[in-house]
C-alpha cells in the first residue's frame, strides 16, 4: 500500500474538482487541511463530509489535505474513498444517497438519436449534461481516461449515478475493455445504470460474459431494473461478427460502430465522406436490424463544424442509423435536427395513419390512399414516424382533432 | 463615537454618516426627490486664459500643480480606455510626489490596470474611492485597508451626483484619443480611439478645472468636438493615454461555453415567446459572453421574422454594429464601445449614435431613456427570492465588481437577468444577497439554465406563459433546486466596518458592504 495516498485533479484552471492527499498516521487523530474556492459558504459541510468518510473506513489517524477548486459533494466523496483506498485495504464502499430522480428505466427501444460522451474522472462536465438534453449521456470508463486514474474514474461515476440529475437523460457508462470491464460492473450495476457500452466487441463470448456479470450482480443485490447493453464495433473482425453479437443476448438494444479504431484497423484514413467505412456501416446496420435492434453511429469530432456535422448525419440516418454520439453539447440539437422526420415526411406519414385508421374502423384489410394501395411495411413506418413526431414536439398531440377542423 | 444606523426601504441597516457626509437612506424606487438647483462651478472669463488659445502646458504635474489641487481634494478620470488606462496610475503618482494627502479618486469606472493604485491609497495620497473597485483595488478596500469609505454609483448616479453638487470635481483629468491645444477633443480618431468620451461629458461641464491629456493633438480644430474646448483649462500632450487592445474588453466576444449557450438560447426563446421581440422593438444586452449571444440569437429571430428593432443600446461591438449593417436595427445608441469596430462604426456611421450618461442614464433629465427600451439583459453575481440583486459583491462577500449602468437600466420595460443556477459550488438564488444594489420591483425575469422565474408582479408575462413549454418555475423552486445540487450555504461572517456604500440612482443609500474577515 502507498504512504500517501492522492486523488483528483488540482491546478488553476480546474473547477467543480478537488484534490485529495491522504497520509496515515500511528497517533494525533484526524487532522483535516482545508483550502477551499468556497470555504466561506462550505466550509462546515466539506469539514463533515470528511470527517463522516474517515469514520466510515475507520481511519483514526490521518493528515487530510483537501485543496477544493469548488466540488460538489459527490466529487469530494468520491476523491477521498480514491485517497483512502490507496492507502489502507478495504471492500467497503461509501455510497451516497441515490437521488429520486435516477431511479428511471428506460425502454429497450427508446429513442436513441444522441448519447453524449462523458469522461469519466472530469466531474465538471457531468453537473450540466442533462440540461442540453441529450437522449442518452455515457460515462466513460474507457479511452476518455488515463490508465492509473481508473479507479478515481470508477468512483466519480458510481457516485454520478446516484448523485447527479442527468433530467431524463439514459444513463450509460461505458466499461473498459474486457476483462477490466468486468470488474467496472461492479461500480455501476447496483446503481441504476440503463445502459452499458462494451468496447471493441468482436464475439459474442464477450456479450454474454457481461450479460452474465450484470445478472449475478442484480441477483445478488436484488435488484430488478432492466440493465442494456450496446456493443461497439471497432475492428474488422467485430464487423464480421456483428449479427452473432447483436443477437447474443436480449440485453442488446442497440449496436455502435466506432470508426477511429475501425478504419486504424483497416489502415485506412478516415475521411469525411466515409467511403472507408462504407462497407462496415451497412454491414452494422444490417446486422442490428436482422436483430431487431437499434443502429448507432460513430462520433463526429470536429465540434466547430456544425454544417460538415449535419451533412453526416444526414448521410448517417438515410443509412439506416438510429442515432450517433456526440462528443459536445452543441451537437446534439443538430443531431436531433437531423435525424427528425422532415415536414413532407410527417405530412405523408399523417395521411397514411389516418388511412389506416379509417381502414381498420371499416374493418377493411387493405388500406389505400386515393387510388394507392399502401403496404402493410409503409403503415409501420408512417407510424415510427408520427411517433417520433410526438415525442419530439414536432407534432402536436393533438394532430388529429387539427386536421378535422 | 459610534456611528449610529438606520433602516432604510429594503430594510437594510444604513450608517447615518460616510466619510463625514450625512446620509440618505433609501427610500423606495421613487421615494426620494430631491430639490433646489443644479450645482455650478465657479464662473470662469475668457480674458483668464490664452488670447491665441493655446491652453498646452509641459506635463501633467505642471498641469495639477497649475489647477491648484491641494490635499483633500476630489479628483476625476474616465474609463473610455478600460482596462488598458494609462493616464490614472500617473496623475496618483504626480499627486504622491507633490506629498499631496487624503485625496478623493472620483473615476467612472476603475479596471485591474489599476492595481498600483494601492500604493498611493496605503501611502495617505488618496484618501477613497468614489467609483466602482474591480479585481484588486476591491480585494483591498474588501479587507479594511482603505482610510475612507468607497462609495459605489451607477453611471447615471455618477452624473446625478456632479448635477446635485453631491460630488464637487475639483480637477477633472480627460485623456483624449485626440484634442488640439484649445481643449477639443473627441475619442473617434488617433491610436487610442475609444469611440467617445461621453463619462468625461459632466466631468468637464462640472469640475472646477479640466485638463484635457491627449497622445494625439492636431490642430484647432478637432473635429467633432465631443468635448468641448471651452469647457477646458489645460492641455497635455504624452507619448501614449491608453493601450489600443486593452481597451478591447475580455468579455466582448460571444461566449463558447455550451452552458451560457443554453441560457442565452433560453432567453432569447422567452422574448420571442412573450412577444418582445417584434417589429420596431428596443433592446440592450451588456458586454458579457451570454448576453452578446442573446443579441445574436436576438437577430436570428428578427432574421427569420422579417422585422427589425428601432434602436439598441449600446455597448456596441462587432455583432452589433453588423446587426446595424445588415438592417436589423436603425440604430444603435451608444454609451461606450467596446471593440475597434465598434469604434469605425460610430465614426462613419451617423445611425450609430454616441450617448452619455447623461442623455441615458441620468436621475435629474426631463424624462428618462430607459424606460423607453422594451428589455433590457443584465447579470448578477447573486439574486434573492425576493427579486432582489447583487452586482457588486460575491457570497463571501468580497466587493469585486462595479454597477456600471446596471441600475439604470432596470427602469426598462422588461429586466432580464440570465445567470447559472450556480457558479462552481456557490447558488445564484439566495433567500438574502450579500449586497442589494437592485430592488426587487424591477427585476422581472431570472432564467437559468434550470428554469425561468418570472417575478410575481408582472402577471402579463405569467399569463403569457401559461401554457408555455418553457420551463417556469417560481423563484423557490429554483433556489431549492440549486441549493439541493450545492448544499445550503452556511451564513458568512462579516466585520463591523462598513467599507463602501452602495448608492442608488437618486443619491440616497440602498446598501453597505462590510469588511470581509481574513
Amino acid at each position: 500500500m502507498a504512504q500517501i495516498g492522492t486523488a483528483g485533479n488540482q491546478g488553476p484552471g480546474i473547477r467543480s474538482d478537488c484534490y485529495i492527499s491522504l497520509k496515515l498516521k500511528n497517533n494525533g487523530g484526524i487532522k483535516i487541511n482545508l483550502t477551499s474556492k468556497v470555504d466561506a459558504l462550505y466550509k462546515e459541510s466539506i469539514q463533515d463530509l470528511a470527517t463522516q468518510i474517515l469514520d466510515f473506513f475507520r481511519v483514526e489517524h490521518a493528515v487530510l489535505d483537501i485543496n477544493d477548486r469548488g466540488a460538489l459533494p459527490f466529487v469530494l466523496a468520491a476523491r477521498i474513498e480514491a485517497a483512502i483506498k490507496q492507502v489502507l485495504e478495504s471492500d467497503a464502499e461509501f455510497w451516497l444517497d441515490l437521488i429520486p430522480e435516477n431511479k428511471y428505466q428506460t425502454e429497450k427501444n427508446k429513442t436513441r438519436r444522441s448519447r453524449l460522451y462523458l469522461p469519466g474522472n472530469s466531474p465538471k462536465l457531468m453537473l450540466n449534461a442533462g440540461i442540453h438534453q441529450p437522449d442518452a449521456v455515457i460515462l466513460d470508463l474507457e479511452d476518455s481516461v488515463a490508465a492509473d486514474k481508473k479507479e478515481e474514474a470508477r468512483l466519480i461515476v458510481r457516485n454520478a449515478l446516484r448523485a447527479v440529475n442527468f433530467y431524463g437523460a439514459e444513463r450509460m457508462v461505458r466499461i473498459n475493455q474486457l476483462p477490466m470491464g468486468l470488474e467496472d460492473l461492479e461500480h455501476v450495476v447496483p446503481h441504476h445504470v440503463n445502459l452499458v457500452l462494451i468496447p471493441k466487441c468482436e464475439s459474442a463470448e464477450q456479450v454474454l460474459s457481461v450479460d452474465q456479470k450484470i445478472t449475478q450482480i442484480l441477483t445478488e443485490k436484488n435488484l430488478n431494473y432492466p440493465v442494456y447493453i450496446m456493443p461497439i464495433i471497432e475492428s474488422a473482425l467485430g464487423v464480421i461478427k456483428a449479427f452473432e453479437i447483436a443477437s447474443a443476448s436480449q440485453r442488446v438494444a442497440a449496436l455502435s460502430i466506432g470508426l477511429e479504431d475501425y478504419t486504424a484497423d483497416l489502415g485506412a484514413s478516415r475521411t469525411l465522406e466515409g467511403r472507408e467505412s462504407f462497407f462496415a456501416r451497412n454491414q452494422l446496420v444490417n446486422a442490428a436490424k436482422a436483430a431487431g435492434i437499434q443502429a448507432i453511429d460513430s462520433v463526429f469530432s470536429d465540434v466547430a463544424d456544425m454544417d460538415a456535422l449535419r451533412i453526416v448525419v444526414l448521410e448517417s440516418k438515410s443509412l439506416g442509423f438510429d442515432g450517433m454520439g456526440c462528443i459536445h453539447p452543441r451537437q446534439i440539437k443538430v443531431i436531433h435536427g437531423a435525424f427528425a422526420p422532415s415536414e413532407a415526411e410527417i405530412e405523408k406519414a399523417k395521411k397514411i395513419v389516418i388511412a389506416f385508421e379509417e381502414a381498420t374502423d371499416k374493418g377493411l384489410g387493405v388500406v389505400s390512399l386515393g387510388s394507392k394501395m399502401i403496404d402493410p411495411p409503409v403503415v409501420k413506418r408512417a407510424l415510427k414516424t408520427i411517433a417520433v413526431a410526438l415525442e419530439t414536439g414536432l407534432l402536436p398531440g393533438d394532430w388529429k382533432d387539427q386536421i378535422q377542423k | 463615537m459610534a456611528t449610529k444606523f438606520v433602516k432604510n426601504a429594503v430594510g437594510r441597516m444604513i450608517p447615518e454618516e460616510i466619510n463625514g457626509k450625512p446620509v440618505i437612506p433609501f427610500q423606495g424606487v421613487h421615494g426620494y426627490i430631491t430639490e433646489g438647483v443644479r450645482y455650478a462651478p465657479p464662473l470662469p472669463s475668457c480674458a483668464n486664459y490664452p488670447k491665441d488659445g493655446n491652453k498646452l502646458v509641459k506635463d501633467l504635474k505642471t498641469a495639477l500643480k497649475e489647477s491648484g489641487v491641494k490635499s483633500g481634494m476630489t479628483i476625476s478620470t474616465h474609463h473610455h480606455f478600460r482596462n488598458g488606462d494609462l493616464i490614472a496610475n500617473q496623475i496618483f503618482q504626480a499627486a504622491s510626489e507633490m506629498g499631496l494627502k487624503d485625496l478623493v479618486w472620483f473615476p467612472s469606472a476603475s479596471f485591474p490596470c489599476h492595481e498600483p493604485m494601492i500604493e498611493y491609497l496605503e501611502d495617505g495620497t488618496i484618501h477613497h474611492i468614489e467609483g466602482s473597485m474591480n479585481g484588486p483595488l476591491g480585494r483591498f478596500a474588501s479587507l479594511g485597508k482603505m482610510k475612507g469609505t468607497g462609495v459605489l454609483r451607477s453611471h447615471g448616479g455618477r452624473y446625478q451626483s456632479v448635477q446635485d453638487g453631491e460630488v464637487v470635481i475639483d480637477v477633472a483629468v480627460i485623456a483624449a484619443p485626440t484634442a488640439d491645444p484649445f481643449g477639443n477633443a473627441n475619442g473617434l480618431t488617433g491610436d487610442s480611439a475609444c469611440g467617445l468620451l461621453g463619462f468625461a461629458l459632466g466631468d468637464s461641464q462640472y469640475a472646477h478645472k479640466v485638463i484635457v491629456v491627449t497622445d494625439n493633438l492636431v490642430p484647432f480644430p478637432c473635429i467633432p468636438w465631443q468635448i468641448q474646448g471651452n469647457y477646458v483649462d489645460y492641455v497635455v500632450e504624452v507619448g501614449q493615454i491608453g493601450i489600443p487592445e486593452k481597451i478591447i474588453s475580455g468579455t466582448t466576444r460571444i461566449t463558447r461555453s455550451p452552458d451560457r449557450l443554453f441560457i442565452a438560447d433560453l432567453t432569447a426563446k422567452f422574448c420571442d415567446e412573450v412577444g418582445i421581440i417584434k417589429d420596431g422593438f428596443s433592446f440592450q444586452a451588456g458586454a458579457g459572453g451570454t448576453s452578446l449571444a442573446i443579441g445574436n440569437y436576438f437577430g436570428e429571430i428578427m432574421r427569420e421574422k422579417g422585422i427589425k428593432a428601432r434602436f439598441a443600446r449600446g455597448g456596441s461591438n462587432q455583432y452589433l454594429v453588423d446587426m446595424l449593417e445588415e438592417g436589423l436595427i436603425d440604430y444603435i445608441l451608444d454609451g461606450q464601445t467596446f471593440d475597434l469596430a465598434g469604434v469605425k462604426s460610430m465614426r462613419e456611421n451617423p445611425n450609430h449614435v454616441n450617448t452619455s450618461p447623461f442623455t441615458s442614464y441620468n436621475y435629474h433629465g426631463k424624462g428618462n431613456f430607459a424606460g423607453l427600451v422594451d428589455v433590457v439583459i443584465l447579470g448578477a453575481t447573486e439574486v434573492d427570492v425576493n427579486y432582489n440583486a447583487n452586482v457588486v459583491t460575491h457570497s463571501d462577500g468580497l466587493l469585486l465588481h462595479g454597477i456600471g449602468g446596471w441600475q439604470n437600466c432596470l427602469f426598462s420595460k422588461t429586466v432580464i437577468l440570465p445567470i447559472p443556477l450556480f457558479r462552481d459550488r456557490i447558488p445564484i438564488i439566495r433567500d438574502e444577497v450579500t449586497t442589494i444594489c437592485g430592488p426587487g420591483e424591477l427585476i422581472d425575469v431570472i432564467v437559468t439554465e434550470r428554469g425561468i422565474a418570472i417575478n410575481p408582479r408582472r402577471k402579463d408575462l405569467l399569463e403569457k406563459t401559461k401554457n408555455s413549454k418553457l420551463p417556469i418555475m417560481t423563484i423557490e423552486e429554483l433556489k431549492e433546486e440549486g441549493e439541493k445540487i450545492c448544499g445550503v450555504p452556511e451564513p458568512v461572517e462579516f466585520g463591523e466596518r462598513v467599507i463602501a456604500a452602495i448608492k442608488w440612482v437618486d443619491g440616497t443609500v440602498i446598501d453597505v458592504v462590510r469588511q470581509v474577515l481574513e
